[in-house]
């Protein structure tokens, strides 16, 4: 009987899995998922709904069981840092925690202290902030543990502001706190906040975020920084591979299957062997380089947006580019990508939904939510969930 | 099912004996006793489940163990402050509340808890108690009364009065941008202000420079003005002897701004030092801001370097750390360095430094700021 129900919920697994939306750019932070969205963008549905929120933010709400996690920060230096819980069907509030930050909290103008987007194992969410105050909470908002890697390494800090968004992988939260002067990333147990690993990272800043290569036993963590790529077990944080030619320190990479797509002169390819110990670089080219946001996934083709604010539409395998077009930026937070479609959003609030084709991209809905918006849509098959400045948004269709 | 009602059963017995007994203390002492690296997490995650079950006539007693807490403590007990109002919204001792917002040998950030606690359950109440913190010792209350005053002049049809309404906030105000504001209402409005004098900024220093910071290295490079031996010293860089000089700033915010004395020069560094009068031994809090990298030392002790460039601007208060002011005669010493970068927002090489108490008033040499 108990083997039955766990053969059912392996089949139902990967439903749950996209329905859910555990961590900046997807659960499998590649900004792609393999459930169908909207294709229409409709702010007066009766599904679409907005709320509003009590500070700025640029991180990324996540989506766990009906549940809607997001950070925001507040106050006249930004010392006020919340966790919100909303409800995905209808908006409202169902919980909010305070805290104070204990770390810097002078940032660039554009960004701001809740920069990071949250990360879930579906037991608790984490939040991490450009302070570098870490909390992890329940999935009702009660308190599990907290860290403050500011307070307990009083140089780690960027001036203009950090927001590196956390990962889970076997047990453990990675969280990058990379910057010039006291860089590193640290491998935080997620049953108590005790560190288990802690390595010493290039000095630079870096607002780059962690990604998962691979499943299961073998899945292990790439972290990125102007020196190239690092893959390391989260257990231990012994370095697996490195791959040294440089990489931005904005956009993140891509993962997909064993492939990552690195933003290295342009976009390099790189291919884990089998084992994970050593990779080969499958294709380079410096036409394919991101602007601020990252890559995103569609099947196997994958979808970059430059710094002139060209859509490149591509093939994961050879780099291949399939279609070019231009669309209304600037774009901050990176695309967000079903197998057909791709969604994102431009700094003035405009969303644009583009029809994927394989010789053209079509621009087949736009919206104006007329606030500024710097972050990353979360997809969910019954709508799209995205933050302005003030508000957050569940746009249906 | 066991297990859930033998939690309850614990939670209820926690709720009926928390008036400050011997567990409850115990309990609560696991939050304030957390320390840096995680330390204590493991004892807190056990105390935190229960303290927040406390009924709410236990807020001022979770305050006051704010008082001890260090900011990480601080953040477990606001926790479970918030969950226990959650829980409770119309029994919360409103009085005892007030009580220690109002006392203020209570710390600043408790204080401000207590604050919040008002604003989120009885925000009326909340806001009636504003204009009172005009003079707290609490920045972070004094910031809100001080908006109040700004906000009343912004709205203020009748110039007069809003000059009126200015010159109370300048007064009173000790958050960098509130001072701004008033100051450049004031001065529009044909007023001199002395923002040195009003913010205690440090204008006059003795330099001495350029050292060699190739590479960056110098930042960690103990050049000779590190062994402090005293305004008559000298030492050699690549050009020669270098001495200390007198420098003084004519920048309305206290900028010192190096390449004035050396030049636009890369990949260097220059010492800056001043003597500061203490009337007393007190507390201070230092306050430097360069988008340049730098150290301070306080009488000899390096309170805290800083090894990075050009990340922003430069701005008054970016960081403040907290030390101590002997009686009498202090030494300040600065290392500012500047890197290879080229670009133009990257030639500036520049600080501003400024002392004043906890509550952000500055506090002035009592002699002569240079010796």
């Amino acid at each position: 009987m108990k083997n039955g129900f766990l053969f059912l919920l392996s089949l139902l697994s990967p439903l749950f899995l996209n329905a859910d939306w555990l961590q900046f750019r997807g659960s499998l932070g590649n900004g792609g998922t393999s459930i169908n969205s909207i294709t229409q963008f409709s702010k007066e549905n009766k599904n679409s709904w907005k709320s509003e929120l009590p500070g700025r933010g640029l991180s990324s709400p996540i989506l766990v069981d009906g549940k809607i996690f997001l950070t925001a920060s507040s106050g006249p230096k930004q010392e006020t840092l919340h966790i919100l819980c909303f409800s995905q069907n209808e908006g409202n509030l169902i919980w909010e925690r305070k805290f104070k930050a204990t770390g810097r909290t002078i940032c660039h103008e554009k960004t701001c202290v809740a920069a990071p987007t949250m990360v879930s194992d579906r037991e608790v969410v984490v939040a991490q902030f450009s302070s570098n105050d870490i909390f992890c909470v329940d999935l009702d908002g009660d308190l599990l543990w907290l860290r403050g890697l500011t307070y307990d390494f009083p140089n780690a800090a960027n001036g203009l502001g950090m927001s590196s968004s956390p990962l889970i992988s076997k047990g453990v939260l990675i969280a990058q706190v990379e910057n010039d002067a006291d860089s590193f990333t640290t491998g935080i147990d997620l049953k108590n906040g005790e560190e288990l690993w802690r390595n010493i990272r290039p000095k630079g800043a870096n607002w780059t975020s962690p990604v998962l290569l691979g499943t299961g036993k073998n899945q292990k963590v790439a972290l990125q920084s102007t020196k190239g790529i690092s893959l390391i077990n989260p257990t231990n944080g012994k370095e697996s591979w490195s791959y040294q030619n440089g990489a931005s320190s904005i956009p993140s990479s891509t993962p997909v299957g064993d492939v990552l797509l690195v933003p290295s002169n342009g976009l390099t390819a790189l291919k884990t062997r089998t084992g994970g110990n050593s990779h080969t670089e499958v294709w380079q080219d410096n036409k394919l380089g991101p602007g601020t946001g990252s890559p995103a996934i569609s099947g196997n083709r994958f979808l970059v947006i430059n710094k002139a604010n060209v859509l490149t539409y591509a093939k994961i395998d050879s780099g291949e580019i399939l279609w070019r077009m231009r669309i209304k930026g600037p774009v901050s937070g990176s695309p967000v990508a079903t197998r057909s479609h791709l969604y994102f959003f431009n700094e003035d609030g405009l969303g644009q939904i583009i029809k994927l084709e394989e010789d053209e991209g079509k621009v087949i809905a736009t919206l104006d939510l007329q606030e500024t918006i710097l972050s990353t849509p979360a997809l969910a098959a019954d709508g799209l969930y995205i933050r302005s400045d003030k508000h957050l948004w569940k746009i249906s269709q | 099912m066991i297990k859930h009602l033998s939690i309850l059963y614990c939670l209820f017995c926690v709720k009926l004996s928390v008036q400050s007994s011997p567990d409850s203390t115990n309990l609560i002492q696991s939050l304030v006793a957390i320390k840096s690296q995680g330390e204590g997490n493991r004892e807190a995650m056990k105390a935190w489940p229960q303290v927040s079950q406390f009924p709410p006539s236990a807020i001022p007693q979770l305050l006051e163990a704010m008082n001890r807490a260090n900011d990480l403590g601080d953040n477990w007990i606001r926790a479970a402050i918030e969950k226990i109002c959650e829980q409770n919204t119309t029994q919360l001792p409103v009085q005892r509340i007030i009580a220690f917002l109002q006392d203020h040998s209570n710390q600043a950030e408790s204080r401000h808890m207590a604050f919040q606690i008002l604003q989120s359950e009885l925000p009326s109440k909340a806001d009636q108690l504003i204009p009172s913190f005009i003079d707290d010792p609490a920045p972070v209350l004094r910031q809100k009364a001080v908006e109040l005053i700004l906000s009343k002049a912004r709205n203020s049809s009748a110039k007069p009065k809003a000059i009126k309404l200015y010159q109370k906030a300048l007064i009173q105000a000790r958050e960098v941008e509130q001072i701004k504001e008033a100051s450049r209402e004031l001065e529009e409005a044909g007023e001199k202000i002395n923002l040195i004098q009003l913010m205690g900024l440090l204008p006059e220093w003795q330099l001495m420079g350029p050292f060699d910071n190739s590479e960056r290295k110098g930042f960690s490079v103990e050049y000779g003005p590190e062994s402090g031996k005293g305004l008559t010293e000298q030492h050699k860089n690549k050009d020669g002897i270098v001495k200390w000089e007198k420098f003084s700033t004519q920048d309305e915010l206290g900028l010192v701004d190096i390449n004035q004395k050396y030049g636009e020069l890369k990949e260097v560094c220059a010492y800056a030092r001043t003597t500061f009068h203490s009337q007393s031994a007190q507390s201070a809090h230092f306050r430097i801001g360069s988008k340049n990298a730098w150290k301070m030392w306080v009488n000899g002790t390096l309170l805290f370097s800083r090894d990075e460039y050009h990340r922003g601007k430069t701005r008054i208060d970016q960081f403040i750390i907290e030390g101590k002011l002997q009686e009498g005669e202090n030494e300040i010493l600065l290392k500012v360095c500047q890197n290879e970068q080229t670009q133009s927002w990257t030639k500036q090489w520049e600080f501003n430094f400024r002392i004043t108490d906890r509550t952000g008033s500055a506090i002035h040499s009592s002699g002569s700021t240079i010796k």
